[in-house]
């Protein structure tokens, strides 16, 4: 009786699975067109799957070898049990591994129970309480079912009755597993998922066989030509096929949400929250049956929205508050830990576009920003002749006077801070030692654009760009040296697609650690050793999770003595310092302050310093009340200098200074 | 745009509005207080806000006038004017033909003659009171529009005006909002045609020269502790000098001015 009920079921499902796949791809294509190597992508999604997928879900093994157990088994099986009961082939070895298969999948499923028994908050419960069991039900079913079918039972074995109880398990099974696949169950994530990781938007992310290094972070730009498009996102279909397609892979794990540090803050922002409302807003409803965290003071079941509707509400309610946008500060770390691939910074940036770019309704102190970059050229509204103010006394040799010269130093906006300025000061200080050929731009330097762009201002973000772009085509140089992380990641990727580095141009930008770490290496640099106390190290956002440099600052303090007691969240994992995308400009209230936070970690590590190289994170960690000190490692640098004999006496112009002349303070 | 009177109850606001000069960089932008005179309209229930600028149209302008449409406008009416022409006949012929209620402009522009004056030749032309430095616009009710107006040091005056009346607005009315990116660009400059452009006689007899630096008061502050710099920073600013003159001749009266701005180095000689 099985035999015949064996293939119905099992094609019936697949039927079902088939119309449930059109009618989400439906769903997916009422996105804005966005073009992909169809065939191309689909070639690269076994690879990307198993490498990088899996190299961020092996962050937690016990989770990556379940996975890897249950979805192995669970493909294997699927594709057996259509050949040995659909078809009928369960002579010889497929029905073996039929049941190998299965039997691996069972196991899995069983670590899978185990997780769900205690679930950490960040998981989400709802229906994915119910996925082990149906795990089980189908992985036993399916078992069981083959048994006869390899001939370890009889045909006959037990009653009719029997049979069907194991179809009707089966076919719970088979209904989770393959129909709740694409009509939206939580195995909706192996759909979708297999799919965003052939058609993602950003395809430079993986890495390739030849050894690619698999980073893409620069934010995509935004086409400003005509003038009758809708600029950035007001409904869910006004992001691409493909974006909405990736938010429909999330699995729900929580794993961003664990690391968001405007949610830890108590701030009104759960990036998982967030994917699942565009998910909400893609298929249109309300987020009644949201089943995790929700975000911080907005109770879940008040907001609803649909693909063709808005977002954010200008007034009252919609899909998301416009506040829960505002509190990202753009730091990744969600994009870094998310399993699925899900780009949330860069819809979070495409929402921002809308809200600025059509709304004009960029929060507090942001919509001032904004006006001053227009209007000066910096965000604090300065007089842009006086960008050099600060360093009256330095001398500093300018690119309009040289024309020529292999670092071009970029101040970036903090020439404007007096706590920036001593930054500088110790660059400086530090490029002469190693007797660098360097200039700076003076007063043709202008604002690199990041804040207005992480505010959603393209248009702003773009005319400081291609002006930038346009002074630096001036001049000859090799380098870009620059002790602004932002500056940096700016100018390194993300003027390329308007003409800059990578793109025209041919020159490298270089954050000042990885500058002085190569000084240092090239026998440039000669430090007294550290005498200070304990000291850890803080990842710059966008020097680490943006950049992938977390070793050269490292490497400069080891030079200078140093070693670091690491915070529990350093590297790829670091916290921000809650200083990024805009966020102190927003200023969406919390329940805590990001920076103090970091703070804490800082003062776990017991550390009596805390080393930066960032003005942002400077900034912000010094904003601390009773913080540890905060130094930046140009300072450290140059705090530490030891101008040798030979040298000075070599030094153009420092004749007569022939004495070994410790400059640290 | 034109309202009808009869049947909507609508309020019938027409804000001017010039091109602005941003005062470090000198780059075109929508001026500041009349950027503050649109928001004040906005914010009017009812309001039915027109848009007006009398002008030159060039990129430069064109750029700056876009920055109000950003505020939320589909269009702003552009008379257009020759270089050095006198705008205030072709405005008045504007108002004339299809008077608002209520007509609000920026105390002073940003660029060019700067004298304030514009307002208030206006207002004499048509023959409408004008109420200086409005600070919000209360209500309006039959006719009568009730008005706050800031007066120095934060207080505030009520005071009623008839309608159809011109109010100016200076840094004591609200901020304006965000100018948007999208709509400023896709709005529309509407040219409106009106007679001939009447050129400023006076104008052109004027020479332009850059503005030397004003000398500034010193005020010179004895204190020894933080405490008493902080009291003489915020204490208000004293009179006590001052005199009154009463019934003198004019020329006895510049006699004492003359003689006050010699004290005073405002002028030398
Ligand atoms: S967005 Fe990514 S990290 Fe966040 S819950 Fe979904 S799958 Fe997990
Ligand atoms: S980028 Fe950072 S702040 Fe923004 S949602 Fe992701 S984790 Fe949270």
């Amino acid at each position: 009786m099985l035999d015949t009920l064996l293939p119905i079921l099992i094609f019936s499902a697949l039927a079902l699975a088939v119309i449930g796949a059109m009618r989400r791809i439906r769903l997916w294509r009422q996105g804005r067109p966005s073009p992909v190597p169809i065939l191309q992508g689909l070639a690269a999604m076994p690879r990307r799957y198993v490498v990088d997928l899996h190299h961020v879900v092996a962050r937690d093994k016990v989770m990556s070898n379940t996975h890897v157990a249950t979805a192995g088994g669970f493909v294997a099986a699927a594709v057996l049990m259509i050949l040995v009961h659909g078809l009928g082939l369960a002579q010889g070895v497929l029905g073996w591994a039929l049941l190998a298969a299965s039997a691996v999948m069972f196991v899995g499923s069983l670590f899978v129970a185990r997780r769900r028994r205690n679930p950490p908050a960040r998981l989400s419960k709802g229906p994915w309480m119910r996925l082990p069991k149906s795990l089980m039900a189908f992985s036993l079913s399916v078992f069981l079912i083959t048994l006869p079918a390899v001939g370890v039972l009889p045909q006959d074995a037990g009653s009719w009755i029997l049979a069907v109880a194991l179809a009707a398990v089966l076919a719970w099974g088979l209904g989770e597993m393959v129909f709740g696949m694409t009509w939206g169950g939580p195995m909706k994530h192996a759909f979708a998922g297999a799919l965003h990781l052939a058609f993602h938007r950003r395809p430079e992310r993986f890495s390739t066989k030849a050894g690619g290094k698999g980073r893409s972070t620069g934010l995509k730009a935004l086409d400003l030509d005509s003038p009758q498009a809708k600029l950035g996102v007001e409904m869910p279909s006004d992001f691409t096929w493909n974006q909405l397609l990736g938010f429909d892979a999330c699995v729900q794990c929580g794993r961003c949400e664990a690391v968001c540090p405007a949610f830890a803050a108590g701030q009104p922002l759960n990036p998982k929250k967030l994917i699942q409302d565009m998910v909400v807003g893609l298929a249109g409803g309300s987020d009644a049956h949201y089943a995790g965290s929700p975000y911080p003071g907005k109770p879940v079941g008040e907001h609803a929205g649909g693909p063709h509707g808005p977002i954010v509400a200008r007034e009252g309610k919609a899909l998301v508050d416009a506040e829960t946008l505002w509190s990202c500060t753009t730091c990744r770390a969600c994009v870094e830990e998310c399993p699925m691939m899900i780009e949330h910074v860069d819809a979070i940036v495409d929402m921002r576009r809308f809200l600025t770019l059509e709304h004009g309704n960029t929060p507090n102190k942001g919509a001032e920003v904004l006006d001053n970059l227009i209007a000066t050229d910096n965000p604090g509204g300065f007089d842009p002749g006086s960008r050099l103010h600060w360093a009256a006394d330095l001398n500093l040799p300018r690119m309009a006077d040289l024309g020529q010269v292999d670092v071009l130093l970029w101040l970036g906006d903090g020439v404007f801070d007096m706590r920036n300025q001593r930054t500088l000061r110790a660059l400086v200080k530090v490029l002469r030692a190693a007797e660098v050929d360097f200039a700076v731009l003076g007063d043709e330097e202008r604002d690199s654009g990041d804040v207005a762009r992480r505010l959603g201002d393209e248009a702003t973000f773009q005319s400081l760009a291609r002006r930038n772009i346009a002074t630096l085509a001036k001049y000859r140089f090799q380098r870009i040296v620059t002790c602004d992380p932002h500056s940096f990641h700016v100018l390194c990727n993300e003027y390329r697609e308007l003409g800059g580095p990578g793109g025209d141009a041919h020159y490298t930008v270089l954050h000042h650690s990885t500058f002085i770490a190569e000084l240092y290496a090239a026998g440039q640099l000669h430090f007294t050793p550290w005498k200070g106390g304990a000291v850890t190290y803080h990842d710059p956002c966008y020097l680490g999770r943006y950049n992938g440099e977390y070793e050269a600052p490292r490497e400069v303090l080891r030079a200078l003595g140093i070693t670091v007691t690491e915070m529990a969240r350093s590297g790829f994992r670091s916290r921000c310092c809650g200083g990024g995308g805009g966020a102190p400009l927003t200023d969406i209230p919390g329940e805590r302050r990001i920076p103090d936070m970091r703070m804490d970690d800082v003062r776990e590590t017991g550390a009596e310093l805390v080393a930066v190289g960032c003005p942002q994170c400077t900034a912000m960690l010094e904003g601390v009340v009773e913080a540890a000190e905060v130094r930046d490692i140009a300072e450290l640098v140059a705090d530490a200098l030891v101008i040798l004999p030979v040298k000075m006496a070599k030094g153009q112009g420092r004749a007569g200074q022939a004495r070994v002349e410790e400059l640290a303070s | 745009m034109r309202p009808d009177p009869q049947k909507s109850p609508s309020l019938a606001i027409t804000v001017l509005v010039s091109v602005g000069c941003h005062p470090l960089t000198g780059r075109g932008r929508r001026a500041d207080q009349d950027a503050r005179g649109v928001e004040l309209a906005r914010a009017l229930p009812l309001a039915e806000v027109r848009l007006l600028h009398a002008g030159v149209l060039d990129a430069g302008s064109d750029a700056a006038l876009r920055g109000y449409l950003g505020m939320g406008f589909d269009a702003l009416t552009l008379i257009e004017q020759p270089e050095s022409s006198d705008v205030v006949p072709a405005l008045a012929e504007v108002l004339a033909d299809h008077p608002p209620t209520l007509v609000i402009a920026g105390t002073r522009a940003e660029r060019g003659e700067a004298s304030g004056l514009l307002p208030y030749l206006l207002a004499e032309r048509l023959g409408w009171p004008l109420v200086a430095a409005v600070a919000e616009v209360e209500g309006v009710e039959g006719g009568v529009a009730t008005l706050l107006q800031a007066l120095p040091r934060g207080q505030r005056r009520r005071l009623q005006v008839r309608l159809p009346a011109i109010l100016t607005v200076d840094s004591a009315a609200p901020a304006p909002r965000q100018s948007a990116f999208g709509p400023a660009r896709r709005g529309q400059l509407a040219v409106h045609e009106v007679g001939e452009a009447v050129p400023d006689a006076e104008l052109v007899e004027w020479v332009e020269q850059p503005a030397r630096k004003r000398p500034k008061r010193l005020k010179i502050v004895k204190a020894a502790s933080a405490r008493d710099r902080f009291k003489a920073a915020a204490a208000k600013a004293e009179g006590g000098s001052g005199q009154v003159l009463d019934g003198v001749t004019p020329e006895q009266g510049a006699e004492a001015i003359l003689k006050l701005l010699k004290e005073e180095g405002v002028l030398r000689r």
